[in-house]
């Protein structure tokens, strides 16, 4: 594991997938939202409205899969100290947020014309706002504890913490249409089965595909930002020692 | 001489120690909240513990086939769970996607005739999603309810 965790090494290899990943994910969300959006057919309850699904699900999918990515990152930082995990959370932690803000909007949305509400208090939805506020909580400790370490991820603890308590909201998510009565309809895809027509279903999942791409494309290049800014800092306070 | 555990291993079993309380505690709290945590309630949830009179509760369950009746902005139908069924009485625009046999959640109180007296109906639709010519074939050999 070490192997790839090496900074310098892991540069190497960022530097080829960072656009790989990013122009693939692109490419493959166009196909599946265009085939979601304009070559699929509509449902026979609600219409076209159920298009909203192209984008709703892949962004659900990934709020909840980026937190969890983001939560082992932070045991890994806590554990090994390695300085590219605290990277990893904080270059994830954005853009699951606004994954997350995208779920909510776009099922808000989709709410008024099926449900006739934009919002209601029910298991599923609160517990989507919640991850909204773990991911913004953890923003705002991350952004602060880093200030006081003068600008670095490896030293600090408490968002780390924070990351890995809010883990276990992400059953509770997962479970909240089993456990209890809600507005939210139950599970359409399960391991072992869909409820989604093939015809929806091959759009809806090239469209997963290419948010994922995207995402993680975008992880990586925040990564390798931050990575470069680390480098810029530590060069200039060589030189400023050097001509001191 | 004890072997010390070193700084990393320390850490690690420390983290899984922390995460198996979280769990736990999670868990103890879940299984508290129970039912508490519920949107609605089914038919024979309120016909088996009846909420006191006048107070607003939430009642869902699918519209019964062939108990809707319209007369101007009033709409009469049955919410049922397949076991009981509840009158409703709503006044109002009902959503869309209120259709005979689907599922729908009902906000408001029982009238002293037994009737319940709607504020809100949402429409719940179910985890299905096909076509509509899908929808028609399946319909005509009887598997979509």
């Amino acid at each position: 594991m070490h192997r790839f965790a090496n900074p310098t090494r892991f540069l190497r290899w960022a530097r080829v997938l960072t656009p790989a990943l990013t122009l693939a994910g692109l490419a493959t969300t166009a196909v599946g939202l265009w085939l979601g959006l304009f070559a699929s057919p509509p449902d026979y309850q609600q219409g076209e409205s159920v298009r909203i699904m192209y984008v709703h699900v892949p962004a659900a999918w990934l709020a909840s899969g980026g937190y969890f990515g983001m939560a082992v990152a932070s045991a890994v930082a806590l554990v090994w100290r390695h300085p590219l995990a605290a990277i990893a959370a904080r270059a994830i932690a954005p853009v699951g947020a606004l994954f997350t803000a995208i779920c909510l909007v776009t099922g808000s949305l989709w709410g008024k014309p099926t449900w006739g509400t934009y919002w209601v208090w029910d298991a599923r939805l609160t517990s989507m706002l919640v991850l909204l506020f773990l991911y913004l909580g953890y923003l705002g400790l991350a952004a602060a504890e880093d200030e006081r370490h003068g600008g670095d991820p490896a030293q600090g603890r408490a968002a780390a913490i924070l990351a890995l308590v809010g883990v276990v909201n992400l059953p509770i998510i997962k479970f909240s249409v089993e456990w209890w009565n809600t507005l939210h309809q139950g599970p359409s895809i399960t391991l072992t089965k869909s409820t989604i027509d093939p015809a929806m279903l091959r759009p809806l999942l090239i469209s997963l595909a290419g948010f994922t791409l995207v995402f993680a494309g975008v992880v990586l290049m925040r990564m390798r930002a931050a990575l470069a800014r680390t480098r810029t800092a530590a060069r200039g306070r060589r030189l400023a020692e050097a001509y001191a | 001489m004890t072997r010390r555990l070193r700084p990393k291993h320390q850490r690690l079993v420390l983290l899984a120690a922390a995460l198996v309380a979280l769990g736990g505690a999670s868990a103890l709290a879940l299984t508290t909240l129970g039912d508490q945590a519920t949107y609605f309630y089914a038919p024979s949830d309120v016909l088996a513990h009846a909420p006191e009179a006048g107070r607003a509760i939430r009642l869902g369950g699918l519209v019964e086939r062939g108990s809707v009746e319209k007369a101007g902005t009033l709409t009469r139908f049955r919410v049922t769970d397949n076991a009981h069924e509840v009158a409703v009485a709503y006044t109002g625009i009902v959503p869309d996607l209120f259709r005979e046999g689907q599922g729908v959640i009902t906000e408001g109180r029982f009238a002293p005739g037994g009737v319940f007296v709607a504020d809100t109906v949402l429409a719940k639709h179910d985890e299905k999603y096909m076509p509509p010519e899908v929808a028609g074939s399946l319909h005509k050999v009887g598997r979509v309810g």
